[in-house]
């Protein structure tokens, strides 16, 4: 890379960074090559900064007004959305910012599975990224449990009692989660507590996710490695902030959608009813973007064992680059594997809607089966893909074509040009 | 072979030249890019307004207007201190002294001048906000070389009309909005 | 643009399951004209204003409604009482204040900031005097049925004679669209139950949809400024995001020509 190179213009400038590089990295930052070819799909990862930040800076405006206390939680935030100033918009926004950063998270997951983008060398940037969905879902849920309502409450007493499926300490565990017999006081003061933590956490994990890019560079849609800085390459600033910023902006509409025409209708009307230990309501579901684990869940009629196949459905993902033994990265040139990719897309969403679902008759069984897939496909489909899949040839380059005639020449053409 | 390797190095050195021009463009400015960065830098600058509104007093604490106060049991020469805002309020039923000696200052003594008729419309009643006009502390009663109020956090003197006679203050005490709502009750804000 | 659709029709099958769950035992409730739905939706003033009298005369002796003032009814995008109305409204309430010097709680005449004045002193109270049932505090009450304002329209209409094959308890009642039919309240509104003072005639059906206006804007008091917001920044949205895909144009523009 061309970093080593560069020195400031000005004197202040060099001064500056000799003692601390910043505009070295600034440099490195807008200059970065990265792939021409990178699609829509991309964009994702600029979005879901922006959805941390969003929520960080919403979060952090909510806490001077929210008050964590199990007599008082309930009302402050109704006196959030009544009396303070433009609360109701940051409330808002909060709260349906949840949803979209597990929009665009979900994207961006399966937009690295089709792409290839979690096998060598980006291993790292993988399990990393893997650490940071499973903190988004800690802090989803905390957040969840903090305006005390009714799904708050019973969601947190649902989800905390999956800890004593744990033999012989489980509910020593759910106690000490607790702090005390059941979900009450010390246990939102200690949620609201780490809930503000994660977001920080979150955010150092996606500087190392950043760094971790940096040194093998982006992947693309063709999967195959680039020379840096070369044809195949535009600088980050200003191609592929450009583009970010588009996708952002288009983004944002969906997002102000929700927040100005539909903010409740992503929630359940019943966290609209403050929290009450004596009464559970008629469902229980969680927030949509749990809903795939949820059905995994309850298709196991074993309480330790539903809870370690809903663990391991997330842990699972964490070895995937080891599990998929195919060298090619891109689903572009692996006919088969693409169609297994699309199957995986419809399972989740399968399971998804079966979460949503009571666990009863026809609902129940679809979503074993679709349970059992799941993890066929990771554990078995994969692996074997790797070895017997007959894959395209690929091309040498993004600008080049493949070598010798190959039938996917005109489509290699035909993609590049749609890209430009 | 040589001229292989040179095939390569021309090469590279060609993609990287593009690379470089790639950035070199970017420098133009024209319309169009003026007209985008400015229309997103008024949209980030709205979307800012709202967390820094936000920390303003907000519709409740607006709403929390006035206070009502009984003085009927107040004797003459005794001060009731009662929270407004969140603020202490000094209500005192002056003596007959003091008010005389309130009265009789001179402008040119005063450092903030104001007469004592216009801060006592009723003279046996003094009405004002206890709080220092320096940095903010509540004076103590009946101490201070004026035999008004000193403030203890850094020694300023005011006289039996709350006005600042010696130390750092600049102001006199604050006289809130208030009104006799009859003869027993003061109402204030 | 073909992204575009993908993003969205991912967007509407995860979002159909969701809405979903709460149709699952859901009846067909009665349709009414809402003036606040829609981009634009404002509430209907006088709506608002016949609502307040259909809950302070009629519901306001069960139900609480803790989380508004006495302001909140004089303030923009609500019934918009002239401030002295709602003076006049605050003060014809008795509010427990204190304590004063002497140590003792006291009343006093309502004023602005009061909160809404609660029929019960607490929980338990409520219960004792309706027979172990909490009437619900109707603050946010729209928004804490799945069914929002159709539901509470429609529950409110909605009592009947019981089929006979359910047999009912005494002090519960027979109601179509409640959860599971069965309800703990009398039918709480009949015919000329309240005489409006703009002459509207006090049909049930009229002052359902009164009551649950007043409901929803209680719950939603910022819901006009959130349309007018909303319009606002969406066609903002839509402006720079124009602007934005031509710069871009532009300069990748710049890629395509050197290839």
């Amino acid at each position: 890379m061309s970093d080593h190179d560069y020195r400031p213009k000005s004197k202040v400038g060099q001064w500056f960074n000799d003692r601390l590089p910043l505009l070295t990295l600034a440099n490195h930052l807008t200059d970065y090559p990265t792939p021409k070819n990178l699609n829509y799909w991309w964009t994702f990862g600029g979005i879901l900064t922006f959805c941390l930040i969003t929520q960080i800076i919403t979060g952090l405006t909510l806490a001077m007004h929210y008050i964590a206390h199990a007599d008082m939680a309930f009302e402050s935030v109704e006196h959030i959305m009544r009396d303070v100033n433009y609360g109701w918009l940051i409330r808002y926004i909060h709260a349906n910012g949840a949803s979209m950063f597990f929009l665009a998270v979900y994207i961006h997951i399966f937009r690295s599975l089709f792409y290839g983008s979690y096998k060598a060398p980006r291993e790292i940037i993988w399990i990393i990224g893997i650490i940071i969905y499973l903190l988004m879902m800690a802090a989803a849920f905390m957040g969840y449990v903090l305006p005390w309502g009714q799904m708050s409450f019973w969601g947190a007493t649902v989800i905390t009692n999956l800890f004593s499926a744990i033999p012989l300490v489980g509910e020593g565990i759910v106690t000490w989660l607790w702090g005390g017999y059941s979900v009450d006081n010390p246990t939102l003061t200690r949620f609201f507590t780490l809930h503000y933590l994660i977001p920080f956490l979150i955010l150092g994990l996606v500087v190392l996710h950043i760094w971790a890019l940096h040194v093998p560079g982006n992947n693309n849609p063709i999967g195959i490695d680039i020379k840096k800085p070369s044809k195949d390459t535009v600088p980050f600033h200003p191609y592929i902030v450009i583009k970010d910023g588009f996708a952002l902006l288009m983004f944002m509409i969906v997002f102000a959608f929700f927040v100005f025409y539909a903010p409740n209708i992503l929630g359940h009307a019943d966290n609209y009813i403050e929290a009450n230990p004596m009464v559970t309501p008629a469902h229980i579901v969680p927030e949509w973007y749990l809903l795939p684990f949820y059905a995994i869940l309850r298709s196991v009629p074993d309480k330790l064992l539903g809870v370690v196949a809903m663990l391991s459905a997330i842990l699972i993902l964490a070895v995937l680059p080891w599990l998929d033994t195919s060298k090619i990265r891109s689903a572009v040139f692996r006919p088969l594997y693409k169609q297994f990719y699309w199957i995986l897309v419809a399972d989740v969403l399968i399971l998804g809607y079966m979460g949503a679902m009571p666990a009863e008759g026809l609902y129940l069984l679809i979503a074993r089966v679709a349970t059992a897939y799941y993890f066929l496909h990771f554990l078995v489909i994969l692996p074997v893909l790797g070895f017997k899949e007959k894959t395209l040839p690929i091309p040498l380059s993004i600008t080049e074509p493949v070598l010798g005639g190959s039938p996917n020449l005109a489509a290699a053409r035909i993609k590049e040009s749609k890209i430009e | 072979m040589n001229s292989y390797i040179n095939y390569f190095k021309s090469k590279r050195d060609n993609n990287k030249s593009y690379f470089k021009c790639l950035k070199k463009k970017t420098k133009r400015r024209d319309f169009l890019f003026t007209a985008t960065t400015a229309v997103g830098a008024v949209g980030a600058a709205a979307a800012v307004w709202p967390m820094v509104d936000q920390m303003n007093p907000d519709a409740s604490v607006k709403a929390l207007a006035s206070t009502e106060v009984d003085v009927s049991s107040l004797k003459p020469g005794n001060t009731i201190t009662v929270l407004w805002r969140g603020k202490p309020v000094f209500i005192r039923r002056r003596t007959k002294e003091e008010i005389d000696e309130a009265r009789s200052v001179k402008m040119e003594d005063l450092i903030h001048p104001e007469k004592d008729e216009d801060r006592a419309k009723n003279p046996e009643w003094l009405v004002m906000l206890g709080v220092c006009t320096h940095l903010g502390c509540v004076p103590l009663n009946d101490k201070g070389d004026y035999k008004g109020w000193f403030c203890p956090c850094h020694g300023s003197h005011y006289d039996t009309s709350g006005r600042i006679r010696k130390g750092p203050a600049p102001l006199n005490m604050e006289v809130p909005k208030y009104e006799f709502v009859n003869a027993n009750t003061i109402k204030i804000g | 643009m073909k992204n575009l659709y993908k993003l969205f029709s991912i967007l509407i099958i995860i979002i159909v399951p969701n809405s979903y769950s709460f149709a699952a035992e859901k009846v067909e409730y009665l349709k009414t004209d809402w003036s606040f739905k829609g981009l634009f939706g404002k509430f209907d003033r006088a709506s608002l204003q016949r609502g307040y009298q259909v809950y302070t005369e009629v519901c306001a002796s069960c139900h609480s409604m803790k989380y508004l003032s006495y302001r909140n009814l004089a303030e923009k995008g609500g019934p918009e009482f002239s401030e002295a109305q709602v003076k006049a409204i605050a003060a014809s309430f008795e509010v427990t204040d204190g304590p004063n010097s002497d140590g003792e709680m006291f009343t006093r005449p309502g004023k602005l900031s009061d909160k809404f004045v609660m029929p019960y002193e607490n929980v338990k109270a409520a219960q004792a005097a309706n027979g172990g049932a909490y009437p619900p505090d109707m603050s946010v009450l729209v928004k804490a049925r799945g069914g929002g304002v159709d539901y509470i329209y429609s529950l409110l209409q909605g009592y009947e004679e019981a089929p006979s094959n359910v047999s009912l308890d005494d002090g519960v009642y027979y109601n179509k669209y409640m959860y599971g039919n069965k309800i703990r309240m009398s039918a709480p509104l009949s015919e000329g139950l309240v005489e409006y003072g703009d002459g509207t005639s006090a049909t049930v059906e009229q002052m359902s949809k009164d009551v649950t206006t007043f409901l929803m804007w209680s719950a939603e008091p910022h819901l006009e400024a959130r349309h007018q917001m909303g319009f606002k920044a969406i066609v903002y949205l839509i402006i720079l995001t124009t602007l934005v895909y031509f710069s871009m144009k532009k300069i990748w523009s710049r890629v395509k020509s050197e290839i």
